[in-house]
């Protein structure tokens, strides 16, 4: 008889790849019908632990009952530079993972059921894994935008993997035309022990709104990085301290489409509503420590660079505006004492969002107007000439 | 509520339905569709209807499209 | 009216339209350039342009159409249906009438694929309207070849005009100040 997993720690202690093994610790998978299956995950209140956060409830129902036998996708193309939450799931429980795809896909009698890693993920547990299962794993192409929804239908479609106009949305017409569900690794990992032990069971971590566990990336200025499991709604401040915080100055939530929250708000609870407040989601839950000895600008400035240099440059906006974003922005760091700097920053941003066949734009927008906001005062310095950060440029005149 | 659709990936900033919808839709300085109203797809008021119908036939991308959308 | 009245009227109204026909396409060639460029011509706009490209060639199309209908119904052209079609096997001139026929077939394709470009997409629609550089070529060499007025000064002329619009708008198209808006990007392939 197995036991129920805790309440935190449910996903990372995987029995490895070895099927039965994993069995033996978490039990059979049930086999479920397609109505017990959406009953389930409503009532679990299970969201989307990619990034939007998105009730899963409603995106499997989005394809239950397409016409034709739809595609299921577990999306583990990790392209956020900063979250490695993917990998270590599928380094050490791939089965879950795997439990989850192959649930979905007996219930909705998918036509195909598709693992997607990125090039970061090392692929072999999972391919061992997934020997005698009934779902393909697929070893992918990467880039930042390369995980996004539609991009990643593309590429499995055997087209380049940047995004395509979402009018039509995947869960209508998604890989080899059919009605496509896309979901996190993660996601499915929780769905795989939500309908062995229950709603209630997933219920007893986390919040009523937001319910269950996540799993969190921790890196920056930490003597412990990594990845490590939380209950949804604790606050920042519980998470981050057993990852040993080094002279934080703020955390970066969310990754590079996120925002920052000061040291002094670390109380703050991760959870859509409080996290609001400042912009900000939990996102695929990347959490990131600048550390005092860092420029914020400086580092804003590289992100920036970097978003820019990943645009795929189908949009105008998006290929016009991100690199301006970014040169202003580099400019800023450097010291250049032009005082409409910020303005043009902040307009640039707002310009970006909303104009685009993805996020992307909007994402770097809300990273770049994040910094502003909370560093203003560092801001403000740089255009005096000088860095507050102990080690940052540029140096206040000695005279 | 019919609403104007913008495909990013093939509008190319040509600029033929900002000179047919003045109201609805502005240029940025790289020459791309703004919608005036903030919204993402702006609603087309019902005069409007026609000259939007021109405009989607016009763009020689075929970047415009024209639905209907609750609300 | 008589017999020959009547043959010597369907042949007139096949030199007409065909002459008609030949300006209307040089217009459209010419506009199509000036639309891809994105400039903005005052009082039409942009829209004015594509707007008369799209009505000169669809005007030319329904005059080429009305141009073999009437050499059809000529007993005296001896042209036959197979000839609207297939190039090189008619009667009279059959290069110069060919390339007339293979023109037709060309205008034919784009056309449709044109009327249904919201269907095929950007892609297909750019590349077959890249065709047209060729059916206008083949649209003047029919008419100097097999036309009945091809001889006349008037319409040697109108020939020397159409085919300088027509060479000076590709030099334009050509010229590194052309700079036409459309298609300039090319997406990032990820690595």
């Amino acid at each position: 008889m197995t036991t129920a997993p805790t309440l935190t720690r449910r996903l990372l202690d995987g029995a490895g790849t070895d099927h039965g093994a994993h069995l033996a610790r978490y039990g059979v998978l049930p086999r479920l019908s397609r109505d017990d299956l959406l009953a389930a995950l409503t009532d679990s209140g299970l969201t989307g632990r990619g990034g939007a956060g998105f009730p899963t409830a409603i995106k499997v129902r989005a394809v239950a009952y397409a016409p034709r036998r739809p595609v299921v996708i577990g999306n583990a193309m990790e392209s956020e530079p900063l979250s490695a939450k993917d990998a270590v799931l599928l380094g050490r429980n791939p089965h879950l993972v795997l439990d989850g795809l192959e649930t979905l896909a007996r219930a909705m009698r998918a036509r195909r059921a598709i693992l997607a890693l990125g090039p970061e993920v090392d692929p072999g547990a999972t391919f061992a894994a997934a020997r005698g299962r009934e779902v393909e794993v697929v070893q992918l192409e990467g880039g930042f935008v390369a995980g996004q929804e539609t991009a990643l239908v593309n590429q499995l479609n055997g087209r380049p993997a940047i995004p395509r106009d979402p009018f039509t949305r995947v869960t209508e017409a998604g890989v080899g035309g059919r009605a496509t569900l896309v979901l996190n690794a993660e996601t499915l990992a929780q769905l795989a022990l939500l309908v062995r032990y229950g709603a209630g069971w997933f219920r007893a971590a986390g919040t009523t709104e937001d319910p269950g566990t996540s799993l969190f990336t921790i890196s920056g200025s930490v003597g412990r990085p990594g990845v490590v499991e939380a209950e949804r709604g604790s606050s920042l401040r519980d998470v981050l301290d057993p990852a040993q915080p080094l002279r934080p100055s703020a955390v970066l939530v969310g990754g590079y489409h996120g925002a920052w929250v000061r040291t002094s708000d670390l109380d703050v609870r991760l959870t859509r509503r409080d996290l609001a407040a400042y912009g900000a989601s939990v996102g695929a839950g990347v959490l990131h420590v600048l550390g005092t000895d860092t420029c914020p600008i400086g580092f804003a400035a590289g992100v920036a660079e970097y978003l820019a240099s990943e645009s795929t440059r189908q949009c105008g906006p998006c290929l016009n505006g991100l690199p301006r974003m970014a040169t202003d922005l580099a400019r800023l760091a450097a010291g250049v004492r032009d005082h409409g700097l910020p303005a043009e920053v902040q307009r640039m941003s707002a310009l970006v969002t909303g104009r685009g066949a993805c996020a992307h734009p909007d994402g770097s927008a809300r990273f770049v107007a994040s910094t502003l906001d909370v560093f203003r005062d560092h801001v403000a310095a740089h255009l005096e000439g000088w860095c507050p950060t102990p080690t940052g440029r540029p140096r206040r005149s000695d005279s | 509520m019919t609403r104007l659709h913008v495909d990013w990936t093939r509008c190319d900033g040509h600029g033929s339905c900002s000179e047919l919808l003045p109201e609805l839709l502005g240029v940025d300085e790289f020459g791309f569709p703004v919608s005036r109203s903030g919204e993402r797809d702006p609603a087309v008021p019902r005069r409007d209807r026609d000259t939007a119908r021109h405009a989607v036939r016009n763009c020689p991308l075929m970047a415009l499209r024209l639905y209907d959308a609750d609300g | 009216m008589s017999q020959a009245g009547l043959t010597s009227a369907f042949w007139a109204l096949g030199r007409g339209t065909g002459v008609v026909a030949l300006v209307l396409l040089t217009v459209s060639v010419v506009l199509g350039i000036v639309a891809r460029s994105g400039r903005r011509v005052p009082a039409v706009g942009r829209v004015g342009i594509s707007d008369l490209h799209r009505t000169a060639a669809l005007t030319g199309t329904g005059l080429v159409v009305a141009h073999l209908g009437s050499l059809l119904f000529d007993p005296y052209a001896q042209l036959r249906l197979v000839d609207l079609a297939v190039p090189f096997l008619a009667a009279y001139r059959p290069l110069w009438l060919g390339l007339g026929t293979l023109a037709v077939d060309v205008l034919a394709i784009v056309t449709v694929v044109s009327l249904l470009r919201h269907r095929v997409g950007p892609k297909t629609f750019r590349a077959v309207h890249w065709a047209t550089y060729a059916l206008w070529p083949m649209a003047l060499l029919h008419a100097l070849g097999s036309g009945t007025d091809a001889g006349t000064t008037w319409f040697r002329g109108l020939a020397v005009v159409c085919a300088g619009a027509v060479v000076a708008a590709i030099g334009w198209r050509l010229a590194p100040s052309y700079a036409g808006r459309g298609w300039t990007r090319q997406h990032r392939r990820p690595a």
